[in-house]
């Protein structure tokens, strides 16, 4: 466990794994230390965002390290099921890099259970571990200025889809109609951390 | 009670504001709310509200609203010239707008946001907690346009306590944040910290309530592997590769998968809210980590 200030505003807690995140996550957000105002899980790491007047870094410290994981509260059960058109401009570039045919990388994506580990980038937006090894992509170099709501996306050892128009620097391999993020629905994500999903294949409209 | 405060003119952009969301960010709400703080907490104490009470932040002035009836309300953040019906209004000061009448923001001659706090708050609808306009992730109410009618809450109970605040001037020409080195430091060479606290940063015209992104010497990385995403936080200097940093504000996202060299300290990130593009931004380190 390693822990890295930001400045007065944060304190970055780097783990050995997601399921440490996890296990961190849980436990701190059902007793969260004084001057914790969000947390914010990723693949390695665990962000505690600090109210600056109210916040004594040290003795947060302190509290993360002598916290033992919790077992992670979601334990959903769910399983939701997307219908994606692949028709994504990258995804020619994506089967060049993973050394497939397109059918393949469509394969292997519509061929695994993927799992929401956390959220984050923009509201509703799940970064989806546990699929295909074989479809491990680097981000694009340049970031594109706008991705369309319901892209489905890769990158790295994840993939997700856009809820809504954004930039963007993943590799795009299709679209689905599905929403995934409402304000005014309860709840307004559906990729939830926990929830699982499996991708079925649309045919062009 | 209703019908406070109806916008006539929006200016390059107004918006509501108030201190964010926060509990969200597990499913990538971030908690946006006015990119100056420490301006907003003070028109609102000033105004007597709860200093988390929505106001409007209003972008390089040409703001016009008419009160739909009397309203108290006082301006704070970049000085712009106040009118009332006409007539001069003292900004950091309580100001009575009678029924009927127009209140105006001229533009600014420093700085970048002025809010504009009525006595009672602002009471547009919350999205998940919290009244403010998230350019980025799209909640809250719309960006404000003319025509649009801003509720105003009842007066509160308590009057304030004082009626006028002093407040220091904004920097004409250079600006001095100070930042805590990392919480990714490490992933560049040390002569890259070393020329972000040594040389001035240029704020560039593509700059917004996400972030800031300024013009300067590179600040070359130490190691080209990609970083996980991570949580990031307002102040955060960001690097994107071949790219300078960009100094992230009140509607940065969640997360991000690019390295964060330095943060500049909170107090401090409202100063970088009403940096202008063209200003010199320096930077100087506080409690600085070797590891």
């Amino acid at each position: 466990m390693r822990m890295l200030p930001c400045a007065d505003s944060g304190l970055l807690v780097e783990l050995d794994d997601l399921a440490a995140v996890r296990g961190l996550h849980a436990a701190l957000e059902a007793d969260p230390p004084a001057g914790v105002t969000d947390l914010v899980p990723a693949a390695r790491t665990l962000l505690l965002r600090l109210d600056p007047a109210k916040a004594d870094v040290a003795e947060i410290e302190r509290v993360v390290r002598a916290t033992p994981p919790a077992e992670s509260a979601d334990g959903r059960d769910e399983l939701l099921r997307v219908p994606v058109v692949y028709d994504g401009a990258d995804l020619g570039e994506v089967a060049r890099l993973t050394g497939l045919t397109e059918r393949e990388v469509v394969a292997e994506h519509t061929g695994a259970e993927w799992t929401v580990a956390f959220g984050g980038f923009a509201p509703g937006f799940g970064y989806l571990t546990g699929g295909s090894a074989r479809l491990e992509v680097p981000r694009r170099a340049e970031s594109r200025t706008r991705v369309p709501a319901g892209a489905v996306a890769l990158a790295g050892t994840f993939s997700g889809i856009y809820p809504r128009e954004s930039p963007g620097g993943w590799q795009l391999i299709g679209r689905t109609g599905l929403e995934t993020w409402r304000a005014d629905r309860d709840p307004p994500a559906l990729l939830r951390p926990g929830v699982r999903v499996r991708f079925f294949e649309e045919t062009g409209r | 009670m209703s019908g406070g405060l109806e916008v006539l003119e929006a200016g390059p952009l107004s918006t509501v504001q108030d201190l964010g969301r926060s509990g969200f960010a597990g499913i990538g709400v971030g908690m946006s709310g006015a990119a100056d703080r420490s301006s907003l907490r003070l028109a609102n104490r000033l105004a007597g509200n709860d200093e988390a009470a929505a106001a409007v932040e209003v972008t390089l002035g040409g703001f016009a609203a008419r009160a739909l009836r009397p309203l108290t309300v006082v301006v704070t953040g970049a000085p712009c010239p106040v009118t009332v019906g006409g007539r001069g209004a003292a900004p950091n000061a309580l100001v009575h707008v009678p029924a009927g009448a127009v209140l105006r923001l001229g533009t600014p001659e420093r700085g970048l946001r002025s809010y504009v706090a009525v006595r009672g708050g602002v009471t547009v609808a919350p999205v998940l907690g919290s009244r403010a306009t998230d350019l980025l992730s799209g909640l809250g109410p719309e960006p404000l346009c003319p025509g649009t009618v801003l509720p105003v809450g009842p007066v509160p109970a308590r009057w304030p306590s004082v009626g006028f605040a002093p407040v220091a001037p904004l920097a004409a020409d250079e600006l001095v944040l100070t930042v805590v080195p990392g919480p990714r430091h490490d992933w560049f060479t040390e002569r890259a910290l070393g020329t972000l606290l040594a040389e001035p940063y240029t704020v560039t015209s593509e700059s917004n309530r996400i972030g800031i992104r300024l013009d300067g010497p590179a600040l070359d990385r130490r190691r080209d592997d990609e970083l996980p995403s991570e949580g990031m936080v307002a102040g955060a200097l960001q690097v994107p590769p071949a790219s300078r940093p960009t100094l992230f504000l009140a509607d940065h996202p969640v997360t991000g998968g690019y390295p964060v060299i330095a943060v500049v300290v909170a107090a401090d990130v409202d100063k970088a809210a009403q940096a202008r593009p063209g200003l010199r931004l320096r930077f100087t380190a506080r409690g600085r980590r070797t590891r």
